[in-house]
């Protein structure tokens, strides 16, 4: 899977905002598909839940891994809310496959797109920011080793 | 009395008089079940704001001319409002502070610094809220006492038995919740006030879950302190009331310093100015403690027996229909309960079920409503807790099963 060429972050997230689209703005809908993206997330291992993979910031745990495949990040994430779970599934659908470079470049539009806020309220937003940055921060990791390595 | 039938009759017009509740959230008619946080405001409450700053905004007390005139009159109204509410024999018992938070630290630092010593012990329960358990742990660190925890038992009643061989003559002070925030029970304060009184202990009661819901009567249940928040029923934000006997203010040093307290000042000496003034250093919240006068003329007009009457029930209505739920469980159930219902849904985390609920413009609580002490006696990380006011209705309780069911059906 590796030398498979992933779709940009771009596209990704253009993705994601006609799947919701398809949502009507309806709150409950939203949430309802939020959770069962939740529910499709492949699963972490028991061993990787460990208080230092839990991502700071979050009213929920979340915990998160990532793995340098040849030039490439892969997620890992599981959370003990299904809501949450659903949030961290649509970033590991972005990001997985990329390289540290796009993952740092990115620019995430899609929240506000899908009107994520408003479904979800400020404590998750600020969560799910939280997310992103720990997302970025591996990525940063990687690139430096990456560096340091050639 | 009005029957609860009648009370309901009423209620629609009772809803009308909250501008805030005929609103749709996230398209449905808001249902508000986060009362034990904040209760909404009834026009009467809203327009007494408003009227103060249009009509009477002016500093209290000192002043000569007539808007300070008026707003002093106002203030000083809400007092013996206030005392006439809890029956307290005097309005200079009754001391405006900004809720039960600050009453309680009030009295954890003024009468725990000036009486607790070595060794000395103070009893709260492990229903409290943080409110009522941090300024204690404060105090107590600093002067050395002991902090003492009067257990609950599985249907969430503080057990008494333990209670009685809690105290002793080292025993200084006992501070117990009229009402739990998280459960809903209601506790004996008069009895545990009896018992710590045997002990020659001072009892503070955290009023904030009962001002809305109970008759308060502080003559009858002889406890030294009473405290309440404003927000909690009907009232504005940023005010309540901490009730102490007149004896016991007096001996108190006050807590905080700055104007209006003081008789006279000089930099060698200065003389406090007598009760309730002592303790209400600067400027005050002036137009909340004015409001707050209607809430207590609100909550008197609908009438204390008819709202205790109606919220029980629909808090029976709401353990019968919640309870018939699958994998639905009811945490507290004593006998004698305020409007509260605490819940788990097994497998479904608070917070899914919170977020669910609001998608349907439902608004409740989850987690562990400031009182991690008792979420670790039941062994879970919080609760989805639906608290009712007097506007609620039955229907609504409906919408919430309603909603439960729908997230359950999706998770399960």
């Amino acid at each position: 899977m590796n030398n498979e060429t992933p779709r940009s972050i771009a596209a990704i997230q253009d993705e994601i905002i006609a799947d919701f689209a398809l949502l009507d703005d309806d709150a409950e809908m939203k949430v309802l598909y939020v959770m069962e993206l939740g529910q499709k997330l492949l699963p972490m291992p028991e061993r990787d839940k460990t208080d230092e993979n839990i991502v700071k910031g979050c009213q929920s745990r979340v915990w998160l891994t990532a793995r340098l495949e040849s030039d490439r990040v892969y997620f890992t994430a599981d959370s003990n809310t299904a809501i949450t779970k659903g949030l961290v599934s649509l970033l590991i659908r972005i990001f997985n496959g990329q390289k540290p470079d796009a993952i740092l470049a990115s620019d995430l539009h899609f929240m506000n797109a899908i009107g994520m806020e408003r479904f979800i309220g400020t404590q998750r937003s600020n969560g799910f920011s939280a997310m992103i940055r720990q997302m970025k921060m591996y990525a940063l990791a990687f690139k430096t080793k990456m560096e340091i390595g050639s | 009395m009005t029957s609860p039938a009648t009370l309901s009759a009423d209620i629609k017009k009772i809803r009308e008089e909250f501008p805030v509740l005929s609103q749709k959230v996230n398209g449905r008619d808001l249902v508000y079940f986060d009362n034990a946080a904040t209760s909404q405001k009834p026009r009467q409450v809203i327009q007494a704001l408003v009227d103060y700053y249009q009509t009477s905004n002016a500093n209290i007390h000192r002043g000569i001319h007539t808007l300070a005139e008026r707003a002093t009159k106002a203030y000083e109204e809400t007092r013996e409002a206030a005392r006439a509410f809890i029956n307290a024999e005097s309005t200079a018992e009754i001391i405006f502070v900004r809720g039960v938070t600050e009453a309680i630290n009030l009295v954890a630092s003024s009468y725990g610094r000036a009486f607790l010593r070595e060794g000395d012990e103070v009893v709260i329960s492990a229903l409290e809220h943080h409110s009522n358990i941090v300024p204690w742990q404060l105090v107590c660190e600093q002067q050395k006492a002991k902090l003492r925890i009067i257990p609950v038992t599985d249907k969430g009643e503080l057990d008494l038995d333990a209670y009685s061989k809690l105290l002793s003559e080292r025993t200084r002070v006992v501070a117990v919740n009229h009402a739990s925030n998280t459960l809903g029970t209601i506790n004996p304060v008069t009895e545990i006030t009896r018992m710590a009184h045997a002990h020659g202990a001072v009892v503070l009661i955290d009023g904030a879950q009962a001002g809305a819901h109970l008759d308060i009567d502080v003559a009858a249940i002889g406890c030294d302190f009473y405290c309440l928040s404003a927000h909690k029923m009907y009232g504005p934000t940023g005010t309540g009331i901490l009730y102490g006997k007149q004896k016991l203010l007096e001996a108190m040093p006050p807590y905080q310093g700055g104007g209006e307290m003081i008789k006279d000042v000089t930099f060698e000496k200065t003389t406090y100015n007598e009760l309730p003034y002592k303790f209400e250093a600067g400027t005050p919240n002036i137009g909340d403690v004015i409001a707050y006068r209607e809430a207590f003329r609100f909550i008197l007009g609908v009438s204390r027996e008819a709202i205790r009457a109606h919220e029980h029930d629909l808090l029976v209505y709401a353990t019968e229909k919640l309870s018939a739920l699958p994998s639905t469980r009811i945490v507290g159930m004593a006998p004698e309960k305020v409007g509260v219902v605490s819940f788990v849904v097994e497998g479904i985390h608070p917070f899914d079920i919170g977020q669910m609920l609001d998608a349907r413009g439902i608004a409740v609580r989850t987690g562990h409503h400031c009182t991690q002490p008792l979420m670790d006696r039941y062994g879970i990380e919080g609760t989805v807790r639906a608290s009712f006011a007097v506007y609620n209705t039955r229907e609504e309780i409906d919408r919430l099963a309603e909603g439960l069911q729908r997230v359950i059906n999706f998770v399960k």
